[in-house]
């Protein structure tokens, strides 16, 4: 579904991303973790299609198409979707106007007519059970004054309604209390299914007992120094990051191709 | 022959033709007021208040008031008319080139101690009514606001008694047909105490038209009465428009003044209030301009005596080569103990060529008082466009949708439906809006949350 060959990106002049390698497969579901700073975000942006981000070399194969060739809209409607680590306010354009939205620029997409007024109202309120967010969150304002663990749910609501076929999850599980924890799993289990794929940015082995992950990797300074299963978060829960350092390889060999062997 | 001179010769011309003209004391009035305006002269960007807005391509237009302009055909004023007026119920007062139009205008029911008129109508009536307001200095008068009172052949007069609340909103519309080059208005609103009433102040010109709408507004407010007062200007984009708003309130009067700015090519509005004790305003702004045209918005509060409170938001979006001025001054007197006023100002720069001068200025003569005021530049939001583009949206469509928001803070401050839908929908046919249809029908913050921030 996946294939992330050799990707290398900047961001104003500074080089963050230096040959990931990354394949990932419907139905699969992988964990990216790594210390701060090492481009996991950076990673999730540039799939996203950021263009503040300069990608220098490299290919993003989605679905067969060049993924990069794609503007974020592009990609949105193909059925990827982002969870943003920072989940941005937009003052004065209601979340439940922007779901609608969003929902419709997918479904037309696809083919399909635009949700009536009813039915998309129903739609919503069958996802807002499922992420526990009482229904007054949709006449609010996009994020605004959202507590953070209430813009994580909200990103969770968005990918809920959106229904993706690659879900990207950036730190959605940092700043959240152990049932807002579950709760987040709960939704994001509920989409698994063997023709969509989850990408996981997170620091705590926590989340992947709730979510459990057929991959792990470790980004570190731009690149994928080691993959594994789910036992290697473990690992790197007894003995951080520290010990990989020497285990980066040059790119060129793609050495930590992921779901290698599977 | 120099704006002076041509003003007045304007003004020898028409003196015997304005309505009032055989009233002695309006007559001293309108010969006072234009030798004050001959002192001053038209502005020039040496003048402080005029710094940023330069009159001088009005004045080479040489624009005069037309005696009495020829009426445009009756179908073509119907019609524009019908796609101007707001509600059925409110209350229409329609001048044509500056002169009231009573064929083409309605009024509803009103309480005994209400008079809606024109002035025209009123200085041949009861012209006792106006004498006072307009004796020499009480309103903060500049040279256009001189050269109005000399010149202004007519204007509304919405007179309330204390106690007197008329229900529906009374809307004056001031069209402009083109055939009259410069039209100089007069309104004078009075609400007595506990009077009560909403005016829609609404100039219109038919596109392409070149002319000069030069008006004025007085505001007197008496105890405990409450005026809400909207002005919406969309001027033909060729249009000059000088407007001036000035209010008075007394103890514990309340006044609303919102002002729409969609038009002319250069539009320059004072507004100002003056605020006695308990009493309390709000002035809220919304400005939109492209192209070449200009836009400033001058405004004081007077905060002259104790626990009054004053909220002002003015946001104005610029495109094109467009220029935005706004200065927004709050002086509070020595004797204002607990005033509290809040000022804001927020530009949206479209354009690398956009430009926007904002001034907020506080003068604090008093020492127990809480007064706050900022001013933000800014261009459209690069996260919040890839956020919304994240989920699907187009980039026009994004961009649409932050202009928009950005603009309707203002619209949900106002209290009128029918003008809220108006606005909305002229605000939308000018949104790059793209190919995603987005359907604003059911957009934003309206209605369902009340959280408009
Ligand atoms: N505009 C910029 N200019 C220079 N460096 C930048 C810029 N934006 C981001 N960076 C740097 O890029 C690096 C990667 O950032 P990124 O957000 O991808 O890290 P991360 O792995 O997601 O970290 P965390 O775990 O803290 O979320 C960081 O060192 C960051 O400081
Ligand atoms: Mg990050």
């Amino acid at each position: 579904m996946l294939k992330v060959t050799n990707l290398q990106a900047k961001i104003d002049g500074k080089e963050i991303l230096r040959g990931v390698d990354l394949e990932v497969r419907a139905g699969e579901v992988h964990a990216i973790m790594g210390p701060n700073g090492s481009g996991k975000s950076t990673l999730a942006q540039v799939l996203a299609g950021r263009e503040n981000y300069e990608v220098t070399g490299g290919t993003v194969e989605y679905d067969g198409s060049d993924l990069l060739e794609l503007a974020p809209e592009e990609r949105a409607r193909a059925g990827l979707f982002l969870a943003f680590q920072y989940p941005v306010e937009i003052p004065g354009v209601s979340n439940v106007y922007l779901l609608k939205a969003a929902l419709n620029a997918v479904r037309k997409h696809r083919g399909e007519p635009e949700l009536d007024a009813m039915d998309f109202l129903t739609l919503v309120k069958d996802k807002l059970k499922l992420v526990e967010i009482s229904q007054e969150f949709l006449y609010r304002a996009v994020n605004e004054g959202f507590s953070g663990g209430e813009k994580k749910r909200n990103e969770i609501l968005q990918m809920a309604v959106l229904e993706p076929r690659l879900a990207i999850l950036d730190e959605t599980d940092s700043g959240l209390d152990i049932d807002a924890l579950k709760i987040v799993a709960n939704g994001v289990n509920s989409l698994r299914s063997p023709d969509r794929a989850i990408i996981m940015v997170t620091h705590y082995q926590r989340l992947l007992d709730y979510i459990v992950p057929d991959f792990v990797h470790v980004l570190s300074d731009g690149r994928i120094v080691k993959s594994g299963g789910r036992e290697l978060a473990l690992e790197l829960e007894e003995r951080g990051y520290s010990w990989l350092e020497g285990d980066a390889q040059p790119a060129a060999q793609s050495g930590a191709r992921a779901g290698a062997g599977s | 022959m120099n704006a002076i001179e041509r003003y007045s010769a304007d003004f020898a011309r028409i003196e015997n033709a304005l309505p009032g003209s055989s009233i002695g004391w309006l007559q001293d009035a309108r010969r006072d007021a234009l030798s004050r305006f001959a002192e001053r002269g038209i502005p020039t960007t040496r003048d402080e208040n005029w710094k940023y807005t330069d009159v001088s391509s009005l004045e080479k237009r040489a624009l005069i008031a037309a005696p009495s302009p020829d009426r445009a055909d009756a179908a073509t004023l119907a019609a524009s008319i019908e796609r101007l007026a707001l509600a059925a119920e409110y209350h229409l007062l329609v001048f044509v080139d500056g002169r009231y139009d009573r064929d083409l205008s309605w009024l509803g029911r009103l309480p005994a101690g209400a008079t809606i008129s024109s002035m025209a109508e009123v200085l041949e009536r009861d012209p006792g009514l106006l004498e006072a307001h307009f004796a020499g200095e009480i309103w903060p008068h500049g040279a256009f606001g001189w050269l109005n009172t000399a010149l202004a052949a007519d204007g509304a007069v919405i007179h309330l008694e204390a106690d007197t609340v008329v229900e529906q909103p009374v809307h004056l519309l001031f069209l402009a047909t083109g055939s009259a080059s410069a039209v100089h208005a007069t309104n004078l609103i009075v609400a007595g105490n506990n009077a009560k009433v909403t005016v829609i102040e609404h100039y219109a010109g038919d596109d392409g038209a070149t002319y000069f709408t030069n008006a004025l507004t007085h505001i007197v407010i008496g105890e405990n009465a409450n005026v809400a007062h909207y002005k919406l200007q969309q001027e033909s984009a060729k249009a000059f428009h000088i407007a001036g708003i000035h209010a008075k309130q007394a103890a514990h009067g309340r006044f609303a003044s919102h002002s729409i700015s969609l038009g002319a090519q250069l539009a320059r509005n004072d507004i100002s209030t003056y605020l006695a004790a308990g009493s309390h305003c709000e002035l809220n702004g919304l400005y939109l301009a492209d192209g070449r045209r200009h836009v400033d918005h001058h405004t004081r509060i007077d905060h002259a005596e104790p626990d009054a409170t004053s909220s002002e938001v003015y946001r104005g979006i610029l495109d094109g080569g467009a220029r935005g001025v706004f200065n927004g001054k709050v002086v509070v007197h020595q004797d204002a103990q607990h005033t509290d006023a809040k000022q804001e100002n927020h530009n949206l720069l479209l354009s690398k060529n956009a430009e926007i001068d904002t001034k907020p200025e506080l003068e604090i003569y008093a020492d127990d008082v809480k007064c706050t005021h900022g001013a933000t530049i800014g261009q459209l939001d690069d996260a919040m466009l890839f956020y919304l583009r994240s989920r699907g949206l187009d980039e026009a469509a994004a961009r649409s949708l932050l202009i928009y928001a950005f603009a309707h803070d203002i619209i949900d401050r106002m209290a009128l439906q029918p003008l809220r839908k108006r606005l909305e929908r002229q605000l939308i046919e000018r949104l790059p809006l793209g190919s995603t249809e987005v359907s604003f029908s059911e957009l934003l913050l309206d209605g369902q949350s009340g959280t408009g921030q």
